[in-house]
């Protein structure tokens, strides 16, 4: 049927549109300059990339980057134990074990950043209980700093890393695991040697996921981190709402697109000659 | 025979791979035709080329002396078992066996009394409600035919039906498609690359190499006077003494006989070969007997009974005799 | 493989981490019936957090307007995407990569680089932020994801069960809507409930292409977060997370159970 190849058209279309050519547009502007009122003028400058160069843009970045990586750590350290039990489950209890961890992830991230504030603040569930029992005098300051920021994008993005985990551990031939205790590997030494760099590929993608989302994060630093808080996601939240800068604002954000792609495109050629060695190996076999 | 089937010319390419290069057969009415040949031959294609599912590259297809080429599978009256059954999972038997009837506009109570007919041909008629996940292989099997033959149509095409079943099921199921193509006299062509049932159930053996025939002939004449080679070897086993002239001689294991090195016995011809035996091997109902030829790599096998009154033994030296009528030539 | 400690500790984990996860979720729902406006001392229960929401014209206004383009936005994604799946299962294209990046990066790509691109496409082609923004960024959003979906769905059906249709006289339309579409629904339905729940979710992007009369459910959570706590906002919250706990697991359920491929 010829025209059936023309039904992916729409969607397509659509994309292109609305995902593709913004994103275009984004990029002309983030080379465009502003106007003392806040107007965005067409004069091309590399004054709005330069500016990156300054040092307190410097430390924001990585400030952003710092959080990413412990977050990522992090998530990694809580997710792989997880993905690894729901694996380990009767095969009937899997996928109600994956709902379970999924869940919270469906609900959207000013819920749940909202709902450690409740926690954490100052006259919070925590504090309350502290001072009843008579364990502090005065309520502490749990809430609007850079520790609370980062637990809330690990409670954000925690289920980001269990699922590829999961997939990665379920795919497993677990007869590899036989065959190395039938040749007399220990639990732990098999974990290490066999099950953990053969699921590599689904910690891989965990990390991208996660990495990426926080670099972009602003609802969480915003919540939690209060004024405080210079991430790049809330700078750039700023340049379109309080200081009107868009093209500063889009540079900002085309280097945060540039470098989630940059990842992604690593991830892919890691994953490529990951499958090649995989791939000589089975011939092998 | 009133001719049925036939295929012209037919090549077919994949990009620049040729699957088949040419091929001209006519199927007969009411013929049971095996295609038969190792797996990547082009059997299934052939196949799948009749059903409409493929499209030859060059060649014509017809049926019924109509020209089919360039009809898509639902405008020709032919039917398919495919090779997984391929019932629809979220109907169940009645519905599946319905399906063609259904597209085909056939009235209600016709559809009906046909159901019910086909159902009690393939004993199927306590499975009605059941969806395909609840059956098992050989009931699977059954609703698949019956979902073809239902439709009454010209020629039924069975791609490797049987290959999932167990050996006593497929051996059972062998007899039961026969009788079923016998009592019905339909065109069955059928797609295999095990030689036993092939000789079991056909009229016809159609032997494919590498996209091409080997040879065209009946059982019998398959199985006694292979045309090649490739088709000594692939039906049943074979041991090849090659001649001067580029052919060989084929003998057939359980006409190769063996007598002790000092037999002088003129009852039957003289050993053409000697050899030492190198492995007695248990196969049921016969003994193999493995022999290296002398001055020679080669080894070959005879079959020993277990009622035979010389029961042979490795390292034992033997001669090697066969009678001519026993021997068939066949080219390389 | 035989029960250790390792396994119970490893157990014991798993369920800390779980409870992590709950916890928060338990004590801010637990929070909703508080009688009590400065939080965390517990006074009593209540219903008249939920009451009064009944009553906030600005909540039912954000409410029907959430409703309404999570649902709007659901059917045109739902066809645009299903449309879209069915030909990439089927046919091969030649611009595969192309296809690939507009399908996959809008999921990869940071929210807030989709939102703001939205935001500038908007300004700079002079149309006013509202309702209408909302339905094509919700949409534009969204599709990729109805794709993946009912791609999934697709992928694991098995390609012969088309054939034999087409042999047993289906036209392709019959076989489409006998077969395919029957068994492709699950996915459909899956898809269409992601989207709902997305757009029904979705903070980061509606804030930047909410015009001044059309909030969101959530773009007024935010509103009244940024003013100061108030036990409202637990009632609320509460309710969108057993809304969204309710669609999800529902379209989970309808997934096709995760099969490996062993021998």
């Amino acid at each position: 049927m010829r025209n059936g190849k023309l039904l992916v058209a729409p969607a397509m279309l659509w994309l292109s549109l609305f995902f593709a050519v913004p994103l275009l547009i984004v990029v002309l502007v983030s080379f465009a300059t502003r106007t003392p009122y806040g107007q965005v003028i067409f004069k091309f400058t590399l004054a709005n990339y330069q500016r990156f160069l300054e040092p307190l843009y410097i430390k924001i970045f990585i400030s952003t980057l710092f959080t990413a990586l412990v977050t990522t750590v992090i998530t990694f350290a809580m997710g792989y134990p997880l993905a690894y039990t729901i694996a380990k489950l009767p095969v009937k209890w899997q996928q109600p074990g994956l709902i379970l961890v999924m869940v919270p992830f469906w609900i959207n991230f000013l819920i749940r950043s909202y709902a450690w504030v409740i926690i954490l603040r100052s006259q919070g569930v925590v504090n309350t209980l502290l001072l009843n029992l008579g364990l502090i005098k005065q309520p502490l300051a749990l809430l609007y700093n850079d520790y609370a920021v980062m637990l809330g994008m690990i409670y954000a993005l925690l289920p980001f890393m269990v699922l590829p985990i999961y997939v990665s551990i379920e795919q497993m031939d677990k007869r590899l695991l036989e065959a190395a205790s039938d040749l007399g590997a220990p639990p732990w030494t098999a974990f290490r040697r066999i099950t953990l760099p053969l699921t590599m590929p689904g910690v891989a993608a965990g990390s991208i996921l996660v990495f990426i989302s926080s670099l972009g994060m602003f609802v969480v630093p915003d919540v939690m981190g209060g004024a405080k808080s210079a991430l790049i996601g809330n700078l750039i939240q700023n340049q379109f709402l309080s200081a009107r800068d868009w093209p500063f604002g889009s540079a900002l954000s085309i280097v945060l697109a540039v470098l989630a792609l940059l990842l992604i495109m690593l991830y892919y050629k890691a994953l490529q000659s990951q499958e090649g060695g995989a791939s000589d190996a089975k011939e092998l076999a | 025979m009133k001719e049925m089937v036939r295929l012209e010319g037919i090549t077919k390419k994949f990009g620049d791979n040729v699957i088949i290069p040419n091929i001209n057969l006519t199927i007969g009415d009411g013929e049971f035709l095996t295609l038969l040949g190792p797996s990547g031959c082009g059997k299934t294609t052939l196949l799948r080329m009749i059903a409409g599912l493929e499209t030859p590259t060059v060649g014509k297809v017809y049926l019924d002396n109509q020209d089919v080429t360039s009809l898509a599978p639902y405008k020709r009256d032919v039917n398919m078992v495919f090779q997984n059954y391929a019932l629809f999972p979220h109907m169940n038997v009645e519905e599946n066996i319905r399906f063609g009837l259904m597209m085909k506009k056939v009235p209600k109570d016709e559809q009906q009394e046909r159901i019910d007919q086909v159902l009690y041909l393939t004993q199927l008629e306590e499975l009605r409600t059941r969806r395909p996940a609840q059956m098992s292989g050989g009931q699977q099997q059954r609703v698949a035919i019956a979902r073809a033959l239902v439709n009454n149509p010209k020629v039924l095409l069975l791609d490797e039906p049987l290959g999932a079943l167990d050996y006593q099921l497929r051996k059972k199921m062998q007899l039961e498609l026969k009788n079923l193509q016998r009592g019905l006299g339909l065109t069955f062509i059928y797609v295999t690359h095990d030689q036993e049932e092939a000789l079991t159930m056909s009229d016809r053996i159609v032997v494919m190499n590498a996209g091409q025939i080997e040879q065209d002939d009946s059982p019998d004449k398959i199985y006694h006077h292979p045309s090649s080679k490739f088709v000594a070897r692939f039906i049943g086993e074979s041991n090849f003494f090659d001649l001067a002239d580029g052919t060989a001689l084929a003998v057939r294991p359980e006409k190769l006989n063996l007598c002790l090195e000092a037999d002088s016995s003129t009852e039957h011809p003289e050993p053409a070969y000697y050899g030492t035996v190198v492995d007695v091997v248990f196969y049921g109902t016969i003994d193999k007997v493995f022999v290296r030829l002398d001055n020679s790599n080669q080894t070959v096998v005879a079959y020993q009974y277990f009622d035979d009154v010389k029961r042979w033994q490795q390292d034992e030296r033997v001669g090697i005799w066969w009678n001519k009528r026993d021997e068939v030539k066949v080219k390389k | 493989m035989q029960k250790s400690w390792r396994d119970s500790a490893l157990l014991a984990y798993a369920l800390a981490i779980l409870a992590f996860l709950y916890l928060p979720l338990l004590i801010l729902a637990l929070y909703s019936f508080n009688d009590s406006r400065i939080n965390a001392v517990w006074s009593g229960f209540t219903f008249r957090w939920y009451a009064s929401l009944l009553n906030n014209q600005r909540v039912i206004e954000a409410l029907t307007n959430s409703l309404i383009i999570a649902t709007i936005s659901t059917l045109v994604t739902t066809t645009l995407g299903t449309m879209a799946a069915l030909a990439l299962n089927r046919y091969k294209y030649k611009f595969k990569g192309v296809i690939n990046g507009l399908l996959y990066l809008p999921i990869l790509i940071p929210e807030i680089v989709m939102g703001l691109s939205l935001l500038v496409l908007f300004s700079q082609t002079g149309i006013a932020l509202g309702k209408g923004t909302l339905v094509v960024a919700h949409i534009t959003f969204c599709i990729s994801f109805v794709i993946i979906t009912v791609g999934a769905r697709l992928e694991g059906m098995r390609k012969d069960l088309e054939q034999a249709a087409s042999d047993l006289y289906a036209t392709p339309w019959q076989t489409f809507r006998y077969i395919t579409f029957p068994l492709a629904l699950p996915g459909i339905i899956a898809g269409a409930l992601m989207s709902f729940t997305l757009s029904i979710d979705d903070f980061i992007i509606s804030f930047f292409v909410a015009g001044p009369n059309s909030t969101t459910l959530p773009l007024y959570i935010y509103a009244m977060v940024k003013r100061g706590i108030s036990p409202e906002i637990n009632a609320l919250s509460t309710c969108m997370m057993c809304a969204t706990i309710s669609l999800i697991v529902i379209s989970q359920l309808l997934q096709p159970q995760h099969k490996s491929a062993k021998k």
